[in-house]
């Protein structure tokens, strides 16, 4: 019911009938969405400036067809996935975001899902703000986004060493698999190398809070961060 | 790299050989031997293999063609697991790596001569030995108990037949009856695990056989993540578990797996199922080879060699680690720095310092995951802790379901960090 009623809005929306935020507070709650997509945030940009990061950014998602940038790397899932016919309309991100694994075999997309309703239609009801008003979204303006941790440009210049990068990843694969699958624990080959080494310093001065991250990146040196960054990056 | 492997094998047609994979056998190729296919073994003869390229001939001794994970088998008594989930054999490691895997026991091993003898009779050379054959369990331990008691009285410490025994007699339990578990005292074979264990046969009591009781006799005064799972078992299981400590003559104990009676501090209880985890050393291999001080084989962190045969690497449970816990991830740790010193030593590639890790994921009833790990390095004494991490009590369900959901990603890293 509520899913009708939503892409109707959508579709309205979209024809360029009743814009706006009143229209997005139809799928869900877009101020709660926006808090939910601090899960999403450390891999996919959004707004102004937004650029693909680990995963694609997120600007103007509506209806675009599933593994539709030619700039970005998709798992050979999501690519079968397009094959397929997946469009990104409020069901297909619905069904995505509730299970990735399940809807999308082989997505790279490390996260568990939303199983409750309510969670993913707030999430999106956030997400359609940026697709409403595309035209208000300068996609190649200089960053807006806010990066997590201020790096020095010395320390992200530093060429990791990919035969130590080989040795410290043996201690990553213990859990991150070196398939970059996702069961539990994020995959973390292919990263952009900025964003690994962002998300590495990130947890090295506690500000993402994993306690075994935080405990890893903590004895990692500069240079070993870049080597892991550079091994993980090349990898497949 | 290339020009150290040259260096060391002393000849531009040995380096054109190596250098094309697969290999034919022999022609001088440095020989390393694997003993024990688990967490230590596997992943050490796969790095050593995968790193080395077809240079090092890599031969894994392992009687088992499946080996089962202790690692979650815990959560197959609790149901949380199928059998099969826990079941890995070795095809790639020999398929995608070029192992040669060996279904044997080793039975002997000369130091001088550097040669391995099998059960079936074979003599395997080598340059470099790995040893990483887990516990055995010390004799007379347990009084009352010893390895013919084990069908009556299972210590489900090698996982396979010995958990789906130990899981079947939980279940067979009569209603109100009593489960007993003898725990065994440190050092032993992961810390949280008759912890974990106790929950999870307690999580399958509370569902089918809720007046059941559980009496745990625990030789020390206090256990891994004590709190995290007294306070679990207060939550989940109120009642139902009676943990007896040393300071209540828990370490005063006798069995009799003929009557099925445990005497604790002289007080004897007819149990319908008991668990005995007897006190452990070094897979028995190990004290062949002489390599043992006490119960364990002591060794240097940096390399993970034997202290007493610098040809001789051991790992994981086997070895007198320093710090580190005997888990699974410390075997797998310690291995990845064996591997990176043995193609040091053999074919000359680069060698840095040894880093280790440790991570144990336990589970207290459905998504109520908890988890300890520590960070170590390698001084000249031993393997010392260097950082660590507990959780907490009161943690949010939402943390302790995200902890559990880590477990499960652990696993499948890890198992296909062994096998490929
Ligand atoms: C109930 C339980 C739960 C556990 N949970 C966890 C956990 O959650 N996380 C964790 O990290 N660890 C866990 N562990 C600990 C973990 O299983 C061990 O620490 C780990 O398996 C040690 O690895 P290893 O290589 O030393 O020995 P093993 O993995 O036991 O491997 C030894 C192998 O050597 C073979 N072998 C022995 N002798 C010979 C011989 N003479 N010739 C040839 N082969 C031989 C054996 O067949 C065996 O396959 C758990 C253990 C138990 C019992």
């Amino acid at each position: 019911m509520r899913l009708a009623i939503s892409i109707i809005t959508l579709w309205a929306a979209l024809t360029g009938a009743a814009l706006g935020e009143e229209s997005a507070e139809a799928i869900g709650d877009s101020e709660r969405g926006a808090k939910m997509f601090k899960k999403c945030k450390s891999c996919h940009q959004l707004g102004d400036g937004a650029k693909h990061k680990i995963g694609p950014h997120l600007n103007g998602i509506f209806f675009r067809p599933a593994a539709t940038f030619d700039d970005f790397k998709y798992s050979k899932g999501m690519y079968a996935a397009r094959e397929a016919g997946l469009v990104w309309d409020i069901d297909g991100l619905s069904r995505f975001i509730e299970d990735p694994r399940g809807t999308v075999p082989g997505t790279k997309m490390s996260f568990h899902g939303l199983p409750k309703e309510k969670d993913r239609f707030d999430l999106l009801a956030f997400l359609r703000i940026y697709s409403d008003n595309p035209q208000n979204i300068p996609e190649a303006a200089p960053t807006a986004i806010k990066v997590e941790v201020e790096l020095s440009p010395e320390i992200l210049a530093i060429v990791g060493d990919p035969d130590y990068g080989e040795y410290l990843a043996t201690e990553c694969t213990t859990c991150h698999q070196s398939s970059g699958d996702f069961d539990g624990i994020p995959g973390i080959v292919g990263w952009p190398n900025e964003d690994f080494v962002i998300a590495m310093h990130a947890y090295k001065l506690k500000k993402r809070d994993h306690p075994v991250m935080q405990m890893m990146a903590g004895r990692l040196a500069d240079d070993e961060i870049a080597a892991l960054a550079a091994y993980f990056g090349n990898l497949n | 790299m290339t020009l150290n492997r040259r260096n060391f094998l002393g000849a531009g047609a040995a380096v054109a050989a190596s250098l094309s994979a697969p290999m034919v056998l022999g022609a001088g190729k440095p020989r390393v031997v694997v003993i024990g296919g688990g967490a230590g073994g596997a992943t050490a003869a796969r790095y050593i293999a995968k790193g080395s390229k077809g240079a090092i001939d890599v031969t894994l001794v392992e009687p088992s063609r499946t080996y089962y994970t202790c690692f979650f088998s815990n959560l197959y008594i609790g149901g949380f697991r199928e059998l099969s989930s826990i079941a890995h054999s070795y095809g790639k490691l020999a398929s995608d790596y070029g192992i040669n895997v060996v279904h044997d026991w080793a039975i002997g091993i000369d130091r001088d001569a550097k040669t391995v003898s099998l059960a079936g009779g074979a003599k395997l050379p080598y340059d470099r030995l790995v040893l990483s054959p887990g516990i055995d369990f010390v004799d007379g331990a347990v009084p009352g108990w010893d390895v013919s008691s084990q069908n009556k009285m299972p210590h489900a410490y090698k996982a396979g037949s010995q958990t789906e025994l130990l899981k079947a007699q939980v279940e067979a339990m009569p209603e109100g009856g009593t489960f007993a578990m003898v725990a065994p005292p440190n050092p032993f074979r992961c810390p949280p695990g008759p912890y974990e264990r106790v929950s999870m046969i307690a999580h399958v009591l509370k569902e089918k056989n809720p007046t059941a009781k559980i009496i745990v006799a625990d030789p020390k005064p206090k256990f891994s993540k004590m709190g995290l799972f007294q306070e679990g078992w207060a939550n989940h299981y109120d009642g139902m578990i009676d943990w007896i400590g040393q300071d209540f003559g828990g370490d005063v104990v006798e069995v009799n797996a003929d009557e099925m009676t445990v005497s604790i501090d002289g007080e004897v209880t007819k149990v319908d199922a008991c668990n005995v985890i007897p006190a452990m050393k070094a897979g028995k291999i190990c004290e062949m080879a002489s390599i043992t001080e006490g119960n364990w084989a002591p060794v240097i962190g940096h390399t993970m060699q034997s202290r007493i045969d610098e040809n001789i690497h051991v790992l994981g449970d086997a070895c007198a680690q320093g710090d580190m816990p005997k888990s699974g991830f410390s075997a797998n740790s310690q291995a990845k720095v064996a591997a990176m010193a043995i193609r040091g030593a053999l074919t000359g590639s680069k060698v840095f310092p040894a880093k280790f890790s440790n991570t144990c994921w336990s589970l207290i009833d459905t998504d109520d995951g908890v988890k300890v790990g520590a960070t170590y390095e390698a001084t000249d004494e031993k393997i010392a802790k260097v950082d660590g991490f507990i959780s907490q009590t009161g943690e949010s369900g939402d943390l302790r379901k995200q902890t559990f959901e880590e477990s499960v990603g652990w696993y499948a890293g890890i198992t296909s960090d062994m096998f490929g």
